[in-house]
């Protein structure tokens, strides 16, 4: 054990850590508003619709993230109309390439998650609502969607936990974020065991904070 | 579709190669997977505390690090742990282990910590009067478990094995990253020669698509086989 290696290379990893909390929350933040979307979509009783946002979570549930992630960064620069608009401002930089893969992928997830808390809801409710007059596009906003927020919870709290360990894929894109940095210091130090350590515990411990936030959500939030 | 010949000309033999190589790598690791589950499901439900624990540390370390973070303690400790257990025999040569052994061990314990909890999950929801009942029959412990409690608990884990079963074939894509040459790696060398990356990547995840669209098809089989009288 190469203690001092540990002690040095923390500041780095704490660093880096920074960088995987950014794309944790602007991808958990973007994919929210695409999952509520998709979910809504999936209840449309318009069958394209309809099949439109299946084919949508199908595809980003079915192939691993790695792959998005390099169809992003790598395949849509090699179209010659995306770099001629403004899009390839963004495109061209790894860190929101990382962004819009992280965020089409947890999307589709959340949509998942999100309108089977949907179709978990009692009819009983939506009908109390209806025969006290109020309408529909408030008991939608009003009752529905936090109601599917709640009930929601913990398997979202689970999703973002798999999307925190999915940011470590943006090191393949040549981000620096906490995974790049271990990486980076194993392969100049060829001491894997003590940055595993080190780059491991603080990924457990933002699960453990993640996994306590959402607790406590949920008891703040139960019904009864 | 040129890019897709068999042959000198094109990718198609190449990639289809790849392909066989993700699922043997899938297979592999799903079966390391479940030897490690075989011996930390039994832990997990001890009832001795530090036997628990154990188990504990085992599957909230695995599930709460990056794979990738994984994969990379086992490509680049892998070899130098075998060295040192070696060097304790007195064997002190260089030894290289395959990408194919450091991948398929680094997923089968991801994959491991997943099936544990499955497990575990399973056995736990079974009837207690099927325990009991077992034990008033007067079944052996051995018996207990194969006759009565596994069949039980494989139709209660199935539809979350395939879970677990998806996680790691999508999971082997990471294994690119130590050089085996699987559907990602060769997507990769493909689209690095031709210079048509959008092409290859989009073809790898089709094929992914593929392997997770005929697995259900064959999982689903297994859930019904194993839910009859249900």
């Amino acid at each position: 054990m190469d203690f001092e290696l540990m002690i040095n290379s923390f500041p780095k990893l704490l660093g880096a850590t920074v960088i995987t909390l950014k794309l944790l929350s602007v991808s958990l933040i973007v994919g929210l508003f695409i999952g509520l979307l998709f979910a809504i979509l999936r209840l449309n009783k318009n069958i394209l619709i309809n099949k439109f946002a299946y084919g949508y979570s199908y595809i980003f549930r079915g192939t691993p993230l790695l792959v998005q992630i390099f169809i992003i960064y790598f395949g849509l620069g090699q179209i010659e109309y995306l770099r001629s608009t403004f899009l390839w401002v963004i495109l061209k930089e790894p860190y929101w390439c990382a962004i819009i893969a992280f965020a089409l992928n947890t999307g589709a997830y959340t949509s998942e998650i999100l309108r089977s808390a949907f179709q978990t809801i009692k009819p009983g409710i939506i009908e109390a609502g209806k025969s006290l007059g109020i309408s529909n596009k408030i008991i939608f906003y009003k009752i529905q969607i936090p109601i599917a927020i709640r009930q929601s919870l913990p398997a979202y709290g689970n999703e973002i936990i798999l999307m925190m360990k999915g940011t470590s894929l943006a090191s393949t894109v040549t981000l620096m974020d906490l995974t790049g940095v271990a990486k980076y210091i194993i392969s100049t130090t060829f001491k894997p065991i003590e940055v595993f350590i080190v780059a491991g515990g603080i990924y457990l411990f933002m699960t453990f904070i993640i996994h306590n936030v959402i607790k406590f959500l949920e008891k703040k939030y139960s019904f009864n | 579709m040129e890019l897709l010949a068999f042959g000198d000309t094109g990718w198609g033999d190449e990639l289809f190669r790849a392909t066989l190589m993700t699922i043997a790598v899938s297979i592999t690791a799903m079966i390391i997977g479940f030897s490690f589950a075989a011996i930390f499901t039994p832990l997990k439900l001890s009832k001795y505390k530090p036997l628990n624990l154990i188990a504990n540390v085992y599957t909230t370390v695995i599930r709460g690090v990056p794979e990738l973070l994984v994969i990379y303690l086992f490509f680049f400790g892998g070899s130098g742990a075998i060295m040192f257990v070696a060097s304790m025999f007195g064997y002190n040569e260089y030894i290289e282990i395959n990408a194919f052994v450091t991948g398929s061990f680094a997923i089968g314990i991801i994959s491991g910590a997943y099936s544990t909890e499955v497990f575990r999950g399973a056995i736990q929801s079974i009837d207690k009067g099927q325990f009991e009942a077992a034990k008033v029959l007067g079944f052996s412990k051995f018996k207990q478990f194969y006759k009565i409690i596994l069949p039980q608990m494989l139709r209660l884990a199935i539809p979350n094995l395939s879970n677990v079963w998806q996680i790691t074939l999508k999971d082997t894509s990471l294994i690119s990253v130590t050089g085996l040459v699987e559907i990602m790696r060769q997507s990769y060398i493909a689209a690095g020669s031709t210079r048509d990356p959008l092409f290859f990547y989009s073809f790898a995840a089709v094929l992914y698509l593929l392997l997770t669209f005929l697995s259900m098809k064959l999982i689903n089989k297994l859930e019904i086989k194993y839910s009859r009288g249900y």
